[in-house]
């Protein structure tokens, strides 16, 4: 791995945690509004499968999004305007939170349905399977998404047609504040892919080297017809399933234990105890970040409201 | 011109579609080997191959999601539900996801699907599987709902909603696919969106659509008989719905019956009545009537469904309470 690489990883990585504090911060302050899902401590997950994507690869994922929008390059003023609910949002000011997306990156959303997006995907992979390209869509979900309909049916669905879908479970323990083994007959999420054709395979999803890898393997078996592939993230979110949680399901000692493998401290530890950069470097890109963070929520605040006239455009294509 | 069926008119602008544009394709439960359950798309799986013509598993959540998915990737997919009644199993796909995407993201997506569904009661077939549901669909910003009455509209305004950029709900009533009407030789593409008169009178206005359609036009030849003239105005799509015809014909005969296949309450004709009083009021000359079906679950039993649809008589009695 190069060192710019690195660099850029944990570069993304901070970007994410520290605009999920600074939103926290602007939500307590009422500037944002509806429901807010932080990735902190996720951080990997995103950055890793990311970067192992080409461009023509689709990214799809459900309503903790923002992590996925910066991971994908969307500017950071872009999304944090979304979050204000401005006419500069990556949506215009029309989705919000849950609802980024990009579709000169093939980022389509952001979506706020458990499950939902999972028949998207196979859609994406269909399109793509279509026009015989080799070409794969990442669908990325959390373990509560493996409970409802829709994830068998595009399982299923994926299986049968060979579409091109990587599915990445960031299995973070917890659908809302119901733990897994609560909810699942089966704790190893990626036991279910096998009822559909996939093996499965679990990662540490603190990791983003064992994330990157992961993506890069199941990527190429994809782009080989091998058909979909899954993967089960290991991870934890270190904050609430949204603002307002009370975390009662839960105890500190529990997440104190997952913040010692913290996504990036493992990427920080590797990168100074390989001599790949310095403290100061990696001080310096903190501050970028910073700079880059005050910037967007400045543009963000100054950025006008969407217009009234806004409410009936974007209905149809076709009046 | 050469009479064919309705499902002959929906089957031909499928092939014509098909042949026209490689993006378009058909996906759904028993569309291809069995060639339809409705026999629509029989021959089709040969013709086209198992690219284009996609048998699903029966996964009506992921039918209308992966429609959707691949919709926004530049396809344009022809999904079928079997029948409307299973489409509520979509319906999370349809209505949070078809209908909404473009909005929610700024604009940034086109869903250029077509979700096809045979609809309607009549068949004995039990409360589950005769619904009349299209004012549900029709709810809804974001979507176009589409339901013709004859093979000329159904071929020409199918061929449009494959055409249109944006996400339609055709709903085949299926008791109409065996009527006959006259269909042109070679291509017509018809807008979406507007009314029809379908015969014109100076009497009363009769409105119906799909089914409700076929039996005002049965009442209106038999009123017709009597010296009473009906003009029959067709709205043919539900969203957006085009009121222009309606009203211009209620200025002219100041009554109005509003037929519907659907249960009356929060139905199409309360939707049609409610406009009729906001627009033109002043031309109000008698109440305006709604002839549905009435407030129960559709039965088994032949004699006892039937009591609970619409039919010519009803609209005969509701048309002489006017007059």
């Amino acid at each position: 791995m190069d060192k710019a690489m690195l660099l850029e990883w944990y570069r993304q990585m901070v970007l994410i945690r520290r605009f999920e504090q600074k939103s926290a911060e602007l939500y307590q302050l009422g500037k944002i509004g509806g429901f807010l899902h932080l990735y902190v401590g996720q951080e990997a997950i995103a950055v890793g499968t990311i970067a192992a994507r080409r461009p023509t690869d689709h990214i799809i994922t459900a309503y903790r999004d923002h992590g996925h929008a910066l991971a994908v390059g969307i500017e950071t003023k872009a999304v944090m305007a979304e979050m204000l609910g401005k006419a500069t949002g990556i949506s215009k000011g029309k989705g919000g939170s849950m609802h980024m997306a990009d579709v000169t990156r093939n980022f389509w959303g952001g979506h706020a349905v458990v499950g939902a997006h999972l028949s998207l995907a196979a859609g994406l992979g269909l399109s793509e399977s279509y026009r015989e390209t080799d070409n794969a869509a990442l669908c990325y979900f959390g373990d509560g998404a493996t409970n409802i309909g829709y994830f068998h049916e595009s399982l299923n669905l994926a299986g049968v047609w060979k579409l091109p879908v990587l599915w990445i479970c960031e299995n973070n323990q917890y659908g809302m504040g119901t733990a897994v083994s609560r909810a699942s007959a089966v704790s190893a999420i990626m036991q279910k892919a096998s009822a559909y054709g996939m093996e499965g395979k679990q990662v540490d999803g603190m990791n983003v080297f064992e994330v990157y890898k992961a993506t890069q393997e199941a990527l190429q078996a994809i782009r080989e017809g091998k058909g979909p592939q899954f993967l089960e993230m290991l991870t934890y979110r270190y904050e609430g399933h949204s603002m307002g949680d009370p975390l009662r399901y839960r105890t500190k000692d529990e997440v104190e234990k997952w913040r010692e493998d913290d996504a990036i401290g493992i990427l920080e530890r590797h990168i100074l105890e390989n001599d790949v950069a310095t403290k100061e470097e990696l001080d310096g890109i903190d501050h970028t970040v910073e700079a880059e963070l005050t910037e967007a929520v400045q543009f963000a605040e100054e950025s006008p409201l969407p217009a009234p006239e806004e409410l009936f455009t974007d209905i149809y294509v076709e009046d | 011109m050469a009479r064919i069926t309705m499902r002959q008119a929906i089957t031909d602008a499928l092939r014509e579609e098909m042949h026209r544009d490689e993006n378009v394709f058909i996906m759904g439960e028993e569309v291809g080997v069995w060639g339809g359950t409705y026999a629509v798309t029989r021959g089709f799986y040969d013709e086209f191959g198992p690219r284009r013509v996609r048998d699903t598993p029966i996964s009506e959540m992921v039918i209308g999601g992966a429609a959707v998915g691949a919709a926004m990737n530049g396809l344009r997919p022809v999904a079928e539900f079997m029948t409307i009644n299973f489409a509520f199993v979509a319906f999370d796909a349809i209505i949070n996801h078809a209908a909404k995407l473009r909005y929610m993201f700024g604009g940034q997506m086109k869903i250029p699907l077509v979700f096809r569904s045979p609809g309607g009661g009549g068949r004995q077939l039990g409360a589950t599987h005769s619904h009349t549901p299209d004012v549900i669909f029709a709810h809804f910003p974001g979507l176009k709902v589409v339901s013709p009455a004859t093979p000329y509209d159904a071929k020409g305004l199918l061929k449009a909603a494959i055409r249109t950029d944006d996400p339609v709900l055709f709903i085949e009533h299926a008791t109409l696919y065996q009527i006959r009407g006259e269909v042109p030789e070679g291509e017509y593409v018809l807008p979406i969106g507007k009314s029809d008169v379908k015969r014109e009178g100076s009497d009363v206005t009769i409105v119906g659509y799909a089914q409700g359609l076929q039996v005002a036009m049965e009442a209106a030849d038999e009123l017709a008989k009597e010296g009473i003239e009906a003009e029959v105005v067709d709205l043919r799509t539900l969203r957006p719905l085009d009121m222009g015809p309606v009203i211009a014909s209620f200025q002219k005969t100041f009554r109005a019956v509003v037929v519907e296949e659907g249960h009356r309450s929060y139905g199409i004709g309360a939707e049609v009545v409610a406009r009729l009083q906001e627009e033109a009021f002043d031309y109000i000359d008698a109440p305006i009537k709604r002839v549905a079906q009435l407030e129960a679950p559709l039965p088994y039993s032949r004699e006892l469904e039937q009591s609970a649809l619409i039919n010519k008589q009803r609209v005969i009695a509701a048309v002489k309470e006017i007059l």
